[in-house]
């Protein structure tokens, strides 16, 4: 094993070390990795808080991901028991642990029977609540763990994402901004899922078609 | 890989006259050229981030050897496995042995060219574990026992009639009766099929659009969200990827995805972008209890310092293959290879060998589309020229086409003899061209009046116009 390791970092390395000396390229690429040099930002997202949230709703919505913004999270169980109702749907649901989503007062939604864990693909509705949105592209960024099991993400057929209106930045690079860091470097959750509207496939003649083989539908909540 | 390039002549003739794949292949400009056009136009520092994505790999190219190491260094703090595989043989046999370790049966599969062109699931079947393809077109290609016919949309060659007979045919519990003739139908089908098979799988593969060196996280890029659910729900997930994947940060990549969807398929954004790192932890209620990788050479660091480098820029977007008038012509099968269009005519013979690819940069009309769609400004044209210059060079043409060229060397190289001989022909040429102007059959080019007609000529040559033009400006003076 070690000795293709060997020999394909020889080849390599054989061909590049005749470009330029090994010791400037190890400078090179430490100083790429130690500084993480941001590249181009597109200003289409660099607008004021509330402007923000109004280009990600937009941007969400040409994505076919359906928005509502609500003021508080004791309003979350009313929206998605709403939602629920619009849509004939059972008054099931699953969901993690997050804590902001268990604080919400879900007694007002008396019919509701709330699921916790992760889905086993039986559920039909799923919620979670995201780590940051991105305004640039209507995208939602999801952080994995027991507070929102990845599965929910992609087994519910309903997906309804809550997000708070001042995770909503501008761009890419300032939502991986969101995430902890440990001595100046992030900490990758196992899986970080970026999400930008339900999913679909163009496989069957180039046609459009939701919900393949994720979420059919995905409803996001912005709250404040 | 498995080739058929060398058949390029008589793979092309089939796909001309084959009426399915023309219907077929008529959705692809319809379906890609305008979108792409839209959503590089839609934001305002496209142009500039080609710059910078080219910038960025051509930095991590010039450090391949580096970054890979930091890369490695990530996973393993990250609790992952990294495997190194110089040749196909490598990859394959790695796959398997992990197989092989978890008693695998089953393996789901997300969208992975990288597998296509290690032949792994030939290599499973044979050992008797079973390979499901999850994404909707590999599935289809999967049922037919076909190779992808595009490197983003598999099944593009297909068209839903012949979809649905395949349907009927492999899956024997449909009804007689049941509606299957739209396609919503055929992907609720595939749905409720594939649902099961993710929970039954003992291994997840997946490819890599990238691999972030900072972070040690591969990533994936998809619609249907068919990749997650390989990644998540299988109980090892195998990442296979070749070494060029890598790039520095997670900031390089962001720039990157920016003009990848993009370029694709018009999206801003593909719906999931996934970035895995490690396997399952501590707390996790989800996720594989293992995480390896396979990182794949296969020829590549062979390109390194060679004039198809730049090559490995490469991020399988797609776009030049949509954009180019010989694919819309003949679709990806008839290249014989799993890297159709001005891509694969590059990439191919790099991976294989000119002797056996040589033929397919002649697929080309050098148009230059590709270059000019290309997110990480490659230069196709320029090395397709390289691979006909070394195919000339080998001795490796067809006998009709080195006489061809040794006949017009001879006339271009005596001037007096050439504007003579052509002088007599333009007017000849013109005449047969009718009032149409069109001439649809003519001695020595039924390859070309076959299947189009061919422009006539005005009745002059470019001598005899340019010495008119400027006796006509002497006049003027």
């Amino acid at each position: 094993m070690s000795d293709i390791r060997h020999s394909v970092l020889a080849d390599i390395r054989g061909a590049l070390s005749k470009k330029a000396p090994d010791e400037e390229r190890a400078k090179a690429v430490a100083e790429r990795l130690g500084g993480r040099p941001t590249g181009i930002i597109p200003k289409r997202g660099q607008l004021k808080q509330n402007e923000r949230v109004e280009l990600f709703a937009e941007m969400a919505q040409k994505v076919h991901s359906s928005v509502t913004r609500v003021s508080d999270y004791d309003e979350i169980p009313g929206c998605i028991g709403n939602y629920l109702r619009e849509h004939n749907l059972p008054a099931e649901l699953i969901m993690g642990a997050d804590r902001r989503l268990s604080k919400a007062d879900w007694s007002l939604e008396k019919n509701l029977t709330i699921k916790k864990g992760p889905s086993d693909g039986n559920d039909l509705v799923g919620v979670s609540h995201a780590k940051a949105g991105i305004a640039e592209t209507g995208t939602l960024l999801m952080a994995s763990g027991s507070e929102n099991p990845t599965t929910i993400n992609f087994l519910a057929d309903h997906h309804v994402v809550v997000i708070a209106a001042k995770d909503i930045k501008g761009d890419m690079e300032s939502a991986w901004g969101s995430l902890n860091k440990k001595d100046g470097n992030v900490v990758m959750p196992r899986a970080v899922n970026f999400i930008t509207g339900p999913s679909r496939s163009g496989d069957i003649e180039q046609k459009l078609l939701l919900g393949a083989h994720g979420p059919r539908a995905l409803k996001i909540i912005i709250v404040g | 890989m498995e080739l058929t390039s060398h058949n390029l002549k008589s793979n092309v003739k089939d796909a001309l006259g084959n009426e399915q794949l023309q219907k077929a292949l008529s959705n692809v400009p319809k379906g890609f050229i305008d979108k792409r056009a839209k959503a590089a136009a839609a934001l305002d520092e496209f142009e500039e981030l080609r710059d910078k994505g080219r910038e960025i790999k051509d930095h991590t190219l010039a450090n391949l050897d580096l970054y890979l190491e930091a890369y490695e260094q990530k996973v393993i703090e990250n609790g992952g496995h990294v495997h190194w595989a110089k040749t196909a043989d490598d990859a394959r046999r790695i796959a398997l042995e992990i197989c092989q370790k978890h008693n695998a049966k089953t393996v789901t599969k997300g969208k992975s060219m990288i597998t296509e062109e290690v032949e792994l699931n030939e290599h499973l079947l044979e050992n008797g574990i079973e390979p499901v393809e999850t994404d909707l077109g590999e599935y289809i290609i999967q049922l037919r026992n076909e190779k992808p016919s595009h490197i983003i949309a598999p099944a593009i060659h297909l068209n839903q009639g012949q979809i649905e007979e395949d349907f009927r045919r492999v899956h024997t519990h449909l009804e007689e009766d049941r509606d299957m003739s739209e396609p919503e139908t055929l992907l609720a089908e595939a749905r409720e099929v594939l649902r099961k098979r993710y929970f039954e799988a003992d291994v997840g593969f997946t490819g890599a659009n990238f691999l972030v060196a900072e972070t040690g996280s591969s990533v994936i890029v998809t619609n249907e969200g068919n990749g997650d659910l390989t990644q998540t729900l299988g109980k090892v997930h195998v990442v296979m990827a070749s070494i060029e994947k890598v790039v520095p940060t997670l900031a390089d990549c962001s720039q990157i995805l920016r003009i990848l969807a993009r370029s694709a398929t018009g999206q801003d954004m593909s719906v999931y972008t996934t970035f895995s790192t490690g396997p399952k932890r501590e707390k996790d209620p989800d996720g594989p209890k293992e995480y390896h990788v396979i990182l794949l050479d296969n020829g590549r660091s062979d390109m390194l310092g060679t004039e198809f480098e730049e090559m490995l820029r490469c991020i399988r977007c797609g776009a030049c293959i949509n954009h180019c008038p010989v694919y819309h012509s003949i679709g990806g099968h008839a290249y014989g290879s799993i890297y159709p269009g001005p891509m694969g005519s590059v990439l191919t013979p790099s991976l294989a060998g000119v002797e056996k690819a040589g033929t397919l940069p002649n697929a080309s009309t050098f148009c230059g589309r590709c270059e000019s769609v290309c997110p990480m400004r490659i230069p196709l044209p320029k090395m397709m020229r390289h691979w006909r210059e070394k195919e000339f060079e080998q001795h490796l043409q067809p006998k009709a086409a080195r006489y061809g060229l040794a006949i017009w060397a001879y006339f271009a190289k005596r001037p007096k003899l050439y504007r003579a001989l052509v002088s007599f022909a333009m007017p000849a040429l013109s005449v047969l061209g009718g009032t149409r102007k069109r001439i649809s059959s003519l001695p020595l080019a039924s390859g070309w009046t076959k299947h189009r007609e061919l422009p006539a000529p005005e009745g002059r040559t470019f001598m005899q116009a340019w010495d008119q033009r400027e006796a006509l400006k002497q006049e003027a003076n």
